[in-house]
């Protein structure tokens, strides 16, 4: 058998054994849970409204996101975060749960390397691109604010 | 108190959509999950130099600020902010000072989690 055709066998027998991503369905899990996420923040940013009235809209909303972050890092040390996240794929990490996520799971998984090498260290071995796109691109939205 | 449920089902579908082109994004390229963050967040700092973002805000609330969109357009936002009130200071100041609360939050949680509780990820595959 050349090798060519021992090829199309091979990727005919692949393309039989890989499971079909369902797409629609998988579309269908994001939509729905990242949208139950965001819903979940604006429940919390209408309490707090009503519990601390003085807060501006700015701090209401920090207040908010840093609840949904802390509540996904207990879930994500909880192992709970991992089945959402298996559930609604990018439902989960479009979100700020996301960043969340990805910043306790290392910290968590290198643990066993000690806390300053492991956790210290991993932390933001996911997360740490977004901080840094986030200040530069800050720094340069500021920058082009004020030659402007 | 009162809730409006309109907010909840514009928060619902907005939030909802985002996360649904994310998905898209990850079925058609297999972007990893550091390169979608970052791609979301580019989105919410752009949106908010060229100004459209608290229109977006606006409408669609916590569809629009619990995306990390608006993780984004606060950091541009805080820095903006700063240029506004201390010029070139500001600028390098703003930006993390708007999104303090959120990333401490993370960090200090990530840190006491990751003490207390070891990973799960092995039981899972």
């Amino acid at each position: 058998m050349d090798s060519e055709k021992r090829n199309q066998n091979y990727n005919t027998y692949v393309e039989a054994k890989v499971p079909k991503t369902k797409f629609w369905q998988a579309l269908l899990k994001a939509f729905v849970v990242g949208g139950l996420i965001c819903c979940v923040g604006q429940l919390f940013y209408d309490l707090y409204a009503y519990w601390f009235p003085t807060l501006s809209e700015a701090q209401l909303g920090s207040a908010m996101l840093s609840t949904i972050i802390a509540i996904t890092a207990i879930l994500t040390g909880l192992g709970i975060f991992d089945w959402i996240g298996a559930f609604a794929g990018a439902g989960s990490v479009i979100p700020i749960t996301g960043f969340a996520n990805s910043i306790v799971s290392p910290s968590m998984e290198f643990k066993k390397e000690g806390i300053i090498f492991g956790i210290c260290v991993k932390m933001f071995s996911i997360a740490g691109p977004v901080i840094v796109c986030g200040v530069v691109g800050s720094v340069l939205a500021g920058l082009i604010y004020l030659i402007i | 108190m009162e809730l409006n449920i309109l907010d909840y089902l514009v928060s619902f579908v907005v939030g909802g959509l985002i996360c649904a082109l994310g998905q898209i994004l990850v079925v058609r390229t297999n972007i990893t999950t550091a390169r979608i963050l970052v791609l979301f967040l580019t989105i919410g700092i752009i949106l908010q130099t060229i100004g459209v973002y608290p229109y977006f805000k606006d409408f669609a609330k916590a569809g629009a600020s619990v995306p990390i969109i608006g993780f984004g357009a606060s950091l541009a936002k805080g820095a903006i902010d700063g240029a506004k009130t201390s010029g070139i200071l500001g600028v390098f100041q703003g930006g993390l000072e708007a999104t303090a609360g959120g990333i401490a939050t993370a960090i200090f949680f990530a840190f006491i989690i990751a003490l207390i509780f070891n990973s799960k990820t092995k039981h899972l595959k």
